[in-house]
């Protein structure tokens, strides 16, 4: 039995090894790229390490930060309308039962399922004709069809564990509307509120094809950046962006470790691409 | 914004005031207020895109002065081989990478369950690759697998291979084998950590009781475990085969030149030089939505028995 049970743990830690190196492995090659020059067959190491690659992509010919700065303000204002939006809907869908309810569950559902290619050669079409394919804002308004059902999602969850109660406490107390949402509300959904919205931001951030097609090439993004490096063949300033690319993520995913204690819905429900 | 108000004390207190249908009316008319945004905009981009695709695949735009709604599109791509292996790749792609990430998943989540040194480093790390955008993967994907990638200068310094060219082609490959690496590397923390989340919820109380009712460990979990995850797995798993069946930019990155994915065959299509090429892209685009309306019928029925 003993010897058995070691083997047991003996095979559980080849596992864990295997499993953590799997995990890293593709981001290894992307962060050497990043720091090094002429890196090729055979060579496992490179023989040169340089910030090369980091000095062209914040110079300003690269047009890297401008994609930066550009994905930065599609993502924005795509978060700040899922949350304008998303959070009455959340409400809504978390609090009350009505008729027709399951039809509204299937429309925020169904665009988290359906993948962008599917609707978005339609929609370009209908972007065309109101003049706004190949604009950021028409990109914008593409990218609401991933973030605001998420965002609609996740606050639906939040509120299915709201107790209106309170709402109804401050209002027998004298509380004015604002001064319920502002002191009552508010406090209470805000942690699965900014969870959320840095997850749908995340949803933006990583979109590929909605900002292709409705931008028509025209409007560059950080991921279309990414693709073009990485089709080019220099490898080097392709690690570069893919480092730059991450980042935001690692920075939510640390923050929201500090911020939430525990588990949230966000999280998990983050990987519905 | 509109008063607040809980449901439950509304009902109480519009009894009493014996105005129950007044106030019921009055919430139906906040419900309504609440989710016309979230329609309006669902209903205009979603649906509209959807609808105004499904019409130009059926070549019917009134101002081209097409108004004949055909079904030559759909004849065109019925008639092509390349459809044929378009549809039986992008199948295999979304199949094998789920079954594969589900199977990785769930002994990932039995893992993750136990106690032992690593594992809040797995559990991290579960969490930084759902943050990791699909594309970045694919190219460390590449950047490793390729014929001059780091795992073929790892088979040439042990001897294993002498030029790029002896190492197995599986970036570029027509049978997908890097692209479902990369949907098995992203996928696995996602039906893991839902999994993990399922399993912690229900406890191992069931568990305990087959196995004191002599239950083998594998009895325990065919019988117990296993259709205590499936709902969740399932409903994972539609959510994994919908996106690997209509992802664009993996396969457009690390696909063959032939056969193509599906997605990469509308977009090829959609920009073609030949405007008659749209109507196909159109077709194909629905197509896509046809098997991902499957999806979420499946995703409804597995995640309704929760």
């Amino acid at each position: 039995m003993t010897a058995r049970n070691t083997t047991y743990r003996a095979l559980r830690q080849l596992s864990v090894v295997m499993l953590v190196t799997w995990l890293v492995l593709p981001l290894i090659p992307l962060a050497i790229w990043s720091v090094s020059k002429g890196w090729f067959f055979p060579n496992i190491l490179p023989r040169k390490w340089t910030l090369d690659a980091w000095a062209y992509a914040f110079s300003d010919t690269a047009g890297v930060l401008d994609a930066f700065a550009l994905s930065l303000w599609i993502s924005g204002w795509a978060t700040l309308m899922a949350i304008a939006v998303g959070v009455p809907a959340g409400r809504a869908l978390g609090l009350y039962n009505f008729p027709g309810k399951s039809a509204v569950q299937l429309l925020i559902l169904a665009p988290t399922i359906v993948p962008g290619i599917a609707t978005v050669l339609g929609l370009q079409n209908v972007f065309l004709t109101l003049g706004l394919a190949n604009t950021v804002y028409g990109v914008i308004l593409a990218h609401l069809i991933p973030t605001l059902p998420y965002m609609t999602l996740v606050m639906a969850g939040v509120f299915a564990n709201f107790d209106p109660a309170f709402e109804a406490q401050a209002r027998s107390l004298g509380a004015r509307p604002t001064q319920i949402f502002r002191h009552v509300t508010l406090p209470a959904i805000l942690p699965g509120l900014v969870a959320g919205a840095l997850f749908a931001f995340l949803v933006s951030w990583s979109q590929y094809i909605l900002t292709l097609v409705i931008g028509g090439g025209r409007v560059q993004t950080l991921p279309l950046a990414l693709f073009n490096f990485a089709g080019s063949g220099r490898n080097d300033i392709t690690g570069t962006i893919a480092m730059i690319y991450v980042l935001p993520g690692v920075l939510f995913l640390i923050f929201t470790a500090r911020y939430l204690s525990g588990r949230n819905t966000a999280l998990t429900q983050l990987g519905r691409p | 914004m509109t008063t607040p108000r809980a449901p439950k004390l509304r009902s109480v207190a519009a009894l009493a005031r014996g105005t129950t249908r007044a106030v019921y009316e009055n919430q139906t008319f906040k419900i309504a207020l609440l989710l016309a945004p979230v329609i309006l905009i669902l209903g205009v981009l979603f649906l509209g895109g959807l609808s105004i695709g499904a019409l130009r695949s059926l070549n019917y735009s009134p101002n081209l002065g097409q108004t004949t709604p055909n079904l030559s599109a759909y004849v065109t791509l019925l008639s092509a081989p390349d459809t044929y292996w378009s549809f039986l790749l992008s199948a295999h792609i979304a199949l094998t990478s789920t079954a594969l990430s589900a199977l990785l998943a769930v002994a990932s989540a039995l893992l993750l369950r136990q106690t032992f040194a690593g594992r809040a480093t797995i559990n991290f790390l579960f969490q930084l690759n759902l943050t990791v955008p699909h594309l970045v993967g694919a190219i460390g994907i590449l950047y490793l697998f390729s014929q001059s990638g780091s795992f073929a200068r790892l088979a040439f310094a042990a001897g294993a291979i002498d030029a790029p060219r002896d190492f197995p082609a599986l970036i570029f490959d027509p049978n997908a084998a890097g692209i479902i690496l990369l949907y098995v590397w992203k996928e696995v923390p996602f039906i893991g950590l839902i999994v993990l989340a399922n399993l912690q919820s229900v406890g191992d109380g069931y568990e305990h009781a087959a196995r004191t009712l002599g239950a083998t460990r594998t009895q325990t979990f065919r019988h117990v475990t296993l259709p205590l995850i499936t709902p969740s797995l399932a409903g994972a798993c539609a959510l994994v085969f919908a996106f690997t069946f209509g992802a664009y930019e993996i396969p457009a990155l690390l696909g063959a030149h032939y056969p193509t994915a599906v997605p990469v065959e509308a977009y090829k299509n959609f920009t073609d030089v030949d405007l008659n090429s749209r109507p196909e892209a159109m077709a194909l685009s629905v197509l896509i939505a046809m098997v991902s309306a499957v999806l979420v019928g499946v995703y409804l029925r597995a995640t309704a028995r929760r």
